[in-house]
């Protein structure tokens, strides 16, 4: 690891203003990924802005019913939060399907957002990489991508957005709150589903964030249907693994139909997939097993899945099977 | 810098820290505490697990001037004088150790477990330690341990 200078903000505006004026500098939050990208060479910052002590730490209520989470609010500490386990139960789960006790205990809201792919060509610096070094080359589309994308990759990554909770607050319109050095003494509001990009040209670019934009909140609306919500997650060990595919997803009955749904898949593209056509294809249809198939097919009908994922596509459309029925009573919970 | 940091119910100083360093190195190298270990450094195995303001973190992912004025307590501080934590003495019975690498953390991790959930089912100690691994692959007499140390209790 090389060395690097540490400093701890004060305040946000200093903590911006410290990043923003220095092209090496990032911010720290809990470490559990820019601390062993560091180690790992694929990081090299020589500054690093702890804004573990900035008074983002609590979760409080909003008028209209929502939630606002600092950004500094511990993973674990979320999960555990009532209102959180009652009126948004898919970000419980979402939280507690990640990593381990003791990673919960120390990511954060915001940097579990902006954590990086766990490309295994990304984490070795010794192989080609364009997310890594752009115009290297992608050694994962020809290489071992079981856990890469099946959506929205481009010619030049195929990687995969690692964050639970990323999904499940795609799925509850949550709103990402920044403060960065264009926004003065405030702050912007971006979508969840917007915060994240596409490969396209730029796999550098995870996010539309630029250089010393710093997560403040991410809000979450008051969305009734929320408490009847849930994640669930695919993988190859019971705990302690990245999704191969995760589903987020809520639903409101409205007599015997469908009134309205959300949902949002994890490991299946760079960034969390809001699965737009599949609660089109389900709004005012009844609750039942073909709808629900339909849908899913609908959604990844422009699936393209690279030589060794091909069983993305089947396992994606029969875990969002199974959440719904979950979710209408077809199955119990 | 000069850490200040309390370690095991006792106020400690550490000179010419770098900030940078990590709080497992602290604890090891410059406070004398060698049971936190430092195996993968990278936050997945959880051999460096303590409590740090009573919560268990990976100690190797922490800065040191992420703890400046914090209470960390180690696998040092779960025994009572001689008398070893009922987690330490299950470990101990039910030869829960090979190498013994990641006996510490786990040590740590079965006690924060115990503490919240006094009768766990198996299915949730396996989740609680999910976030340590055992290179010699000795789960089993782990798990006998972390039941008998429930029982104890």
């Amino acid at each position: 690891m090389i060395p690097f200078d540490y400093r701890r903000a004060g305040d946000a505006e200093t903590a911006v203003a410290a990043v923003a004026g220095n092209p090496g500098a990032a911010f720290l939050g809990g470490g559990t990924n820019l601390v062993d990208h560091m180690k790992l060479g694929v990081a090299e910052p020589d500054l690093l802005v702890d804004v573990t002590r900035l008074p983002f730490d609590s979760v409080d209520p909003l008028p209209g019913g929502g939630l606002r989470i600092g950004a500094g609010v511990r993973n674990s500490d979320l999960a555990a939060d009532e209102r959180v386990r009652t009126r948004y139960p898919v970000l419980a789960e979402a939280l507690l399907s990640g990593a381990s006790g003791q990673l919960r205990n120390l990511a954060t809201t915001g940097g579990n957002l902006l954590q990086r792919t766990r490309c295994g060509y990304f984490q070795d610096v010794t192989t080609p990489c364009n997310k890594r070094r752009p115009g290297e080359g992608c050694s994962a589309r020809e290489g071992y991508h079981r856990y890469h994308a099946i959506l929205g990759a481009s010619p030049h990554c195929v990687a995969v957005h690692p964050s639970d909770l990323a999904v499940a607050l795609t799925a509850l319109d949550a709103v990402v709150r920044v403060r960065g050095p264009r926004d003065g003494h405030g702050e912007r509001a971006i979508p969840a589903a917007e915060l994240h990009r596409l490969p396209g040209e730029h796999p550098e670019w995870d996010t539309v964030l630029g250089h010393g934009d710093l997560i403040t909140a991410v809000d979450l609306p008051p969305l009734p249907m929320a408490a009847r919500s849930r994640y669930r997650k695919v993988r190859d060990r019971a705990s302690y693994a990245f999704a191969l595919v995760s589903v987020a997803a809520a639903v409101e009955l409205t007599g015997d139909v469908i009134g309205d749904v959300r949902i949002a898949l994890g490991g299946v593209a760079h960034k969390p997939w809001r699965a737009t056509l599949a609660e089109a294809a389900l709004r005012g249809r009844p609750p039942d097993r073909a709808e629900f198939r339909a849908a899913a097919e609908a959604e990844l009908a422009d699936a393209q899945p690279l030589r060794d994922n091909r069983f993305k596509v089947p396992m994606a459309r029969n875990t969002i099977v199974s959440v719904l029925a979950g979710l209408t009573g077809e199955e119990p919970r | 810098m000069r850490l200040n940091v309390t370690v095991n119910g006792r106020p400690r100083q550490a000179d010419d820290v770098w900030p940078g360093e990590s709080l497992l190195y602290v604890l090891r190298e410059r406070l004398g505490l060698p049971g936190s270990k430092n195996a993968c450094e990278q936050g997945e195995c959880g051999s460096c697990t303590v409590y740090l303001d009573d919560v268990p973190v990976c100690s190797c992912l922490v800065a040191a001037g992420q703890a400046e004025g914090r209470q960390v307590r180690t696998v040092e501080g779960l025994a009572e004088g001689d008398r070893l934590d009922p987690v330490q003495q299950s470990f101990v019975d039910a030869g829960a150790v090979q190498c013994g690498f990641c006996t510490p953390g786990l040590v740590v991790a079965a006690h924060d477990l115990l503490r919240r959930t006094p009768r766990p089912s198996d299915e949730e100690i396996r989740e609680a330690l999910a976030g340590n691994l055992c290179r010699c692959t000795g789960y089993e007499k782990i798990l006998d341990a972390v039941r008998t140390a429930a029982d104890a209790s």
